[in-house]
């Protein structure tokens, strides 16, 4: 194939965040973590809060990583498209406050009495920790 | 007979209404603005989440098995209303049209013997459905319009709300009722089922063409069954929130076309004060003439 990217797409409810051709998006399936790259089979998979890794044109650079908070991943011969319900830079993430979120939320899961709460409170712990391993698996990379 | 310092005043104090209301309908018009902007980012992730619930449900035998959100309960003796309204009024029959809908709803449903809870997104949609039907206002939601714009998280408190209700068996069937932003002259009352929701028809013959050997079948990841219902769910957000900013752009659109009418009424009773101000001033002219003149006559 002449051209080896494919049109990646990443939208949340608020706006279109990223259009651009890239070489690989891996992303973070229900399933495992999936590379999509030019040709790849369509697909439709959902996804669990994790990092969106970028891979440009250019080899050298360091993929761009996004954390998503969980979506949907369209793959078709047309490009893959990624939803998702809120997404950020991972280098836009503060491990500090991340960290404080987490332990105000355990306590908010020692003190919820309701099924309803719980299940709430649980459902946040679990994003902001998926966060935090965003962060430190980068740190990880880097030493 | 009004005195010229009554007219005047009563000039003056129309006039600072009509600064008032074309401020009114500037900020507005900006408003608007901004709304539409929201609502046409926001276009791109609805298109992709229908055109990927379009091709799951293509792949997707719907059965008793299948998520409730999908098929029903089973009933639909209980039904759920979400009205969505502004928080703040002076913008025309926005909001009144609206809760005149909401009412016909619910007398529907009422007379046909169903039971009905209503939840309230905006102010003025409660205060106006506490007379009369305030026992069945499950739940409020006030404050989401205050803001500059509308944040998916607002919509999302919304969601979660309707899901887990929904989950604990409080309702079977659930509406929602919004402004439908048709132009910035028209927005129209307009109400849409959510649960169980319509998947969308793939109709015969409109499968997309097979190119040779390019098309391959979807894959799935987890089972179609398993994202579907995944999707759903989140569906259920996303109408809500593309409901919340048609509304929010409709509101806008409808204070700017009373605060429009408004500033042109004020122009027009600000004409006839001043015609009949300088009437009134012709006339004690006339008036202090004759005394002056009639009163030289008598000297003669």
């Amino acid at each position: 194939m002449e051209n080896n990217t494919i049109q990646f797409e990443l939208v949340s409810p608020e706006a279109k965040l990223v259009s651009e051709p890239v070489k690989m998006a891996i992303i973070p399936g229900d399933e495992g973590e999936f590379g999509v790259l030019a040709g790849h089979a369509s697909l439709v998979a959902s996804l669990q809060p994790g990092v969106v890794e970028l891979h440009g044109e250019q080899d050298g650079v360091e993929p761009r990583r996004i954390f998503i908070a969980g979506g949907f991943a369209d793959v078709s011969a047309d490009g893959c498209t990624v939803l998702a319900e809120e997404a950020m830079l991972v280098s836009d993430l503060d491990q500090s406050s991340i960290e404080q979120q987490i332990s105000d939320l355990r306590e908010d899961l020692d003190r919820a009495e309701e099924e309803l709460d719980k299940a709430r409170v649980q459902r946040r712990l679990n994003l902001e920790n998926a966060k935090l391993s965003a962060i430190t698996g980068k740190l990880a990379a880097f030493s | 007979m009004p005195s010229l310092r009554d007219y005047r005043d009563r000039i003056k104090s129309v006039k600072s209404t009509r600064k008032i209301t074309s401020a009114m309908k500037m900020v507005a018009a900006s408003k608007l603005k901004k709304a539409q902007n929201q609502a046409e980012a926001s276009q791109p992730y609805a298109s992709a989440m229908a055109a990927m619930l379009a091709r799951v449900a293509k792949n997707v035998v719907v059965s008793d098995a299948s998520s409730p959100l999908l098929v029903g309960t089973g009933s639909d003796q209980k039904h759920l209303l979400i009205v969505v309204t502004a928080d703040r009024g002076l913008c025309g029959g926005f909001n009144g049209n609206l809760v005149k809908a909401a009412r016909v709803k619910i007398n529907e449903l009422t007379t046909a013997g169903k039971d009905v809870s209503i939840i309230c997104v905006g102010r003025k949609g409660r205060d106006l459905l506490r007379s009369g039907h305030s026992n069945k206002i499950a739940q409020s939601f006030v404050g989401i319009f205050g803001t500059a714009r509308v944040e998916f998280a607002d919509a999302n408190q919304v969601t979660e709300y309707v899901l887990e209700q929904f989950e604990a068996g409080a309702f079977d069937v659930c509406t929602l009722i919004y402004n439908e932003f048709v132009s910035v002259l028209t927005q129209k009352p307009e109400s849409q089922q959510l649960i169980p929701f319509a998947l969308p028809e793939v109709a015969e013959g409109e499968e997309e063409p097979e190119e040779e050997g390019q098309v391959s079948p979807y894959d799935f990841e987890p089972e179609e069954e398993k994202i579907l219902d995944a999707l759903l769910p989140r569906n259920l957000g996303v109408q809500i929130f593309r409901a919340l900013l048609d509304s929010a752009a409709g509101e806008q659109a409808a204070r700017m076309t009373a605060m429009d009418n408004a500033t042109r009424n004020a122009g027009e009773v600000i004409d006839d004060l001043t015609m009949q101000y300088n009437r009134a001033r012709q006339a004690y002219i006339t008036k202090e003439l004759i005394e002056i003149i009639s009163g030289a006559e008598a000297l003669k």
